[in-house]
């Protein structure tokens, strides 16, 4: 299939997938206020280093007030990871392939779209549970549409991997959330308050039912073990990267040299090692410092996979006018082109408590 | 909803001959939408619109940055076309079709009709898309212009003219599909009581002939659509035709030159590219050829064209017949090359060129429709009976300082029919553009029908949907 289109489709995935986790990121925070003590100030600042929009936020705002943070996560149009981006985003890459992919994705996409428009336009959604539950909702049903009317062919494979790196890298960012709303207040671990916290954070992940019939009692360790290395739980980052691994097997198929490609590798190292890593050598670690660098590698299997697809280095680029190549280069990099921004933020903070991994979030 | 009070007037009426008699054709489509309630209709007219609306049926406005989609208006009257009117339509566009193909393949080789006096050659080199690159092309099976739109009109009296030909890469022919799709399920019954010939056909019409164009050492040709992209005002076409044929749809940035052929960039590496469906202008095809500062195209395309290891469709240098002054010079082709009478007339056209016709022009202004020879979809004209004195006078420096770039034609009081405004049935102007697929294996074939857009604004003569223009369904019937 045509390396642009394989891009759209695996962007499309990406950012349906990443409206729907921060739309999670949004509940998780908006739960746990609620069931904070009167008197304990609120945290909004760690959803957006959390996002890796720190310093995008802070370039525009002095402080992180509920309501800014909302507005910038939910309807605004300049915050490059805000759910009406993404959705703006998704639809475009979605119009550009709508021959690829199946009528019903397209309309679903169009409808989540034109939802989300909808709602911007209103603004009376913005701190109301139903329109994230409805982001939630719709970003469910396109992937339902998707698996249901499009061949499980190099397209969809192509949807699978990145809708399934995105989920393991959001999962990793939403057991993050915690980290950092523990920070001010790490003599709280154990008690009442904290459990309750780790309770509403399960809920964002839709984790909770399916955490009470596997760890049933609530812990820190529990949650963290489920949320990382359950094998079962569809959101979970070794679930994630198992199928992201299945989906790149299929779309590399069975090629002329035997040596694995280097994203087959770098996902292939990195999945190998949630297999056999232990809870108790994550927490020595520190669960941060794994997250952080879980978040990394996966930005690297990311960028192998653009350069074994999408960005083929090829004899007639080079042969052809210099001019030519340029302009194949920067346009196939389009839905690459705005993460670097991103990058080099996250790239600036980092040293800092709250360094993040730097995660393309064009 | 009763057509009691629909008016006719003074004009040609698609589906009436006078106030409350219907044309035989049109009777029992009157007879349906008279049992209809008013809700009823609005309900349809709806469902029609939002159906159009999820499919993304839109088209964009350039110069428009907020919600640049739209839908294309649909009306729910279709119009109806008799076969035997239809017959001689057909026989007439290809009659056009095959001479406008000889006309191609003669200016850009021997140029004998410019040598046997019938076309200034001056008339020819100064068409905006005559393309000197083009010269000694000889394109797979001498086919020049693959896919034609042509747009046709009718007078007062009824009378069927061509208006212009639009050979470089014709839209609309999505709607005409879509429509009749959407039509399908508002008048379920009506298809089953009326022979309406089926417009389905046109994809497979389409497929068959690009696919005969492919270098025969091709052996499972690879057929692709070449886009400008999402931006595109005609986009969604562009998706759609791709999906019902089951070609790639491709940008310029996903092909290549390479080792003499085309190629495009896929997950398993390059690729070779037998056939184009371009839908990208002429000038923009290869920027090392023609406009330089092309993004769209491909370097190095046209060259594996001359070649012939490439088939391109409509092959460039097409849209010198667009050109409005050439237009003027088909009956006199269509003698030339075929030694027949041209069966559908052109309107009657003035050169702005000679002197005489000119200060003819010039004096009649503001009964004359002043078209620029190079524009197309409503742009760069004047209609006369709807002009301001400043506007005649900006026009007529226009021509004095540019004569050959205008041409000038008596104001046609284009036909009407009912169409659903405001909760009642209004008559407005209408225009017809079928779809020509000229393929080597047979004779051309002309889409039953074609894509009718009628000038939503009261009075308004243009029908372009930059301009206000909407569309119907096209019903051509067996009686």
């Amino acid at each position: 299939m045509l390396s642009r289109v394989a891009d759209s489709i695996y962007w499309l995935n990406r950012y349906i997938e990443r409206a729907e986790n921060v739309a999670r990121f949004v509940e998780v925070n908006l739960n746990l206020l609620m069931d904070n003590p009167v008197g304990v100030a609120q945290q909004w600042e760690p959803l957006i280093a959390v996002t890796g929009d720190r310093d995008v936020f802070f370039q525009r705002y002095d402080r992180a007030t509920a309501e800014r943070v909302l507005d910038f996560l939910t309807f605004d149009q300049k915050s490059p990871n805000s759910i009406l981006s993404c959705v703006r985003a998704a639809r475009e890459n979605a119009r550009s392939v709508r021959e690829t992919i199946s009528s019903e994705m397209w309309e679903q996409v169009n409808a989540f779209y034109l939802q989300v428009e909808e709602a911007a336009q209103a603004k009376d959604s913005r701190d109301s549970y139903a329109f994230y539950s409805e982001v939630k909702m719709a970003s469910h049903r396109f992937a339902g549409v998707m698996d249901a009317t499009l061949s499980w062919n190099e397209s969809w494979q192509f949807g699978q991997l990145g809708r399934m790196l995105e989920r393991a890298d959001k999962t990793a960012r939403i057991l993050d959330v915690k980290y950092f709303l523990l920070l001010p207040s790490a003599q709280e671990v154990g008690t009442p308050i904290d459990n309750l916290q780790w309770i509403a954070l399960l809920k964002s992940a839709s984790a909770y039912e399916m955490y009470r019939k596997t760890e049933q009692i609530i812990s820190p360790a529990g949650v963290a073990k489920f949320l990382i290395l359950d094998a079962q739980f569809p959101r979970s980052i070794k679930f994630c990267l198992k199928w992201a691994e299945d989906a790149l097997r299929q779309i590399a198929g069975v090629s002329a040299s035997s040596s694995p490609l280097s994203s087959q590798r770098a996902l292939g190292r990195l999945r190998a090692e949630l297999e056999y890593i232990t809870l108790d050598e994550i927490f020595q670690g520190g669960l941060h410092q794994f997250l952080d660098d879980f978040q990394l590698r996966l930005n690297t299997v990311g960028d192998c996979i653009y350069a074994d697809f999408i960005a083929l280095p090829t004899e007639a680029t080079e042969k052809t006018a210099g001019k030519a190549s340029n302009r194949v280069a920067s346009k196939a990099a389009t839905n690459k082109a705005a993460s670097k921004t991103t990058n080099k933020t996250t790239k600036e903070v980092a040293g800092s408590p709250i360094a993040l991994g730097a995660q393309r979030q064009s | 909803m009763s057509f009691q009070d629909y008016d006719p007037g003074d004009f040609y009426d698609e589906l009436f001959t006078a106030r409350g008699v219907p044309r035989s054709t049109a009777a029992l489509l009157i007879e349906k939408i008279e049992s209809l309630s008013i809700d009823h209709l609005l309900r349809q007219q709806q469902a029609a619109q939002n159906t159009l609306f999820k499919l993304g049926v839109t088209f964009n406005v350039y110069g428009d940055n907020r919600g640049t989609e739209r839908v294309f208006p649909f009306d729910v009257v279709p119009r109806i076309i008799s076969s035997s009117d239809w017959q001689t339509l057909e026989t007439g566009l290809k009659q056009r079709i095959t001479a406008l193909n000889c006309f191609l393949d003669d200016i850009y080789n021997e140029q004998k009709i410019v040598k046997d006096g019938i076309i200034p050659l001056a008339t020819i080199e100064s068409a905006s898309g005559f393309l000197p690159p083009c010269k000694g092309l000889k394109p797979p099976k001498g086919i020049w212009c693959h896919i034609t739109g042509t747009d046709l009109v009718r007078d007062r009296e009824g009378t069927w003219y061509v208006l212009e030909d639009n050979l470089r890469c014709p839209s609309g022919v999505s709607y005409v599909l879509e429509n009749r799709t959407v039509m399908k399920s508002s008048f379920p019954t009506l298809f089953n009581e009326l022979d309406i010939k089926a417009v389905d056909d046109y994809p497979g019409q389409l497929l068959d002939a690009l696919i005969e164009l492919a270098p025969a050492s091709a052996n499972e040709p690879m057929v692709v659509l070449l886009s400008p992209g999402a931006f595109n005002s005609a986009y969604f076409e562009h998706s759609f035709l791709a999906q019902q044929m089951g070609i790639t749809l491709v940008e310029g940035r996903d092909l290549v030159v390479d080792d003499g052929y085309v190629k495009m960039r896929t997950t398993k590496g390059l690729q070779t590219v037998d056939v184009i469906y371009r839908r990208i202008d002429d000038d923009f095809l290869d920027p090392t050829e023609f406009r330089a500062d092309s993004m769209l195209g491909v370097p190095g395309l046209m060259e594996v064209f001359r070649q012939g290891k490439v088939a391109i469709a409509n092959a460039p240098g097409t849209g010198v017949a667009d050109d409005k002054l050439i237009y003027a010079y088909v009956p006199q082709m269509i003698r030339y090359y075929l030694n027949e009478e041209q069966i559908i007339p052109n309107v009657p056209t003035y050169f702005c060129e000679d002197e005489q016709q000119q200060s003819h022009v010039l004096s009649n202004l503001g009964s004359l429709v002043v078209k620029a020879t190079d524009a197309s979809g409503g742009y760069g004209m004047l209609i006369g009976t709807q002009s301001s004195k400043q506007e005649q006078n900006q026009f007529a420096e226009k021509i004095k300082s540019n004569p050959r770039g205008y041409i000038a034609q008596p104001t046609l009081c284009l036909s009407r029919m009912p169409t659903l405004i405001d909760e009642s049935f209004q008559g407005r102007h209408v225009d017809l553009r079928p779809f020509i697929v000229n393929g080597q294996s047979h004779s051309p074939y002309v889409n039953p029908g074609g894509l009718t857009r009628v000038a939503l604004r009261e009075g308004s003569l243009v029908v372009n949907s930059s301009q206000g223009g909407g569309s119907k369904d096209t019903w051509v019937i067996n009686a």
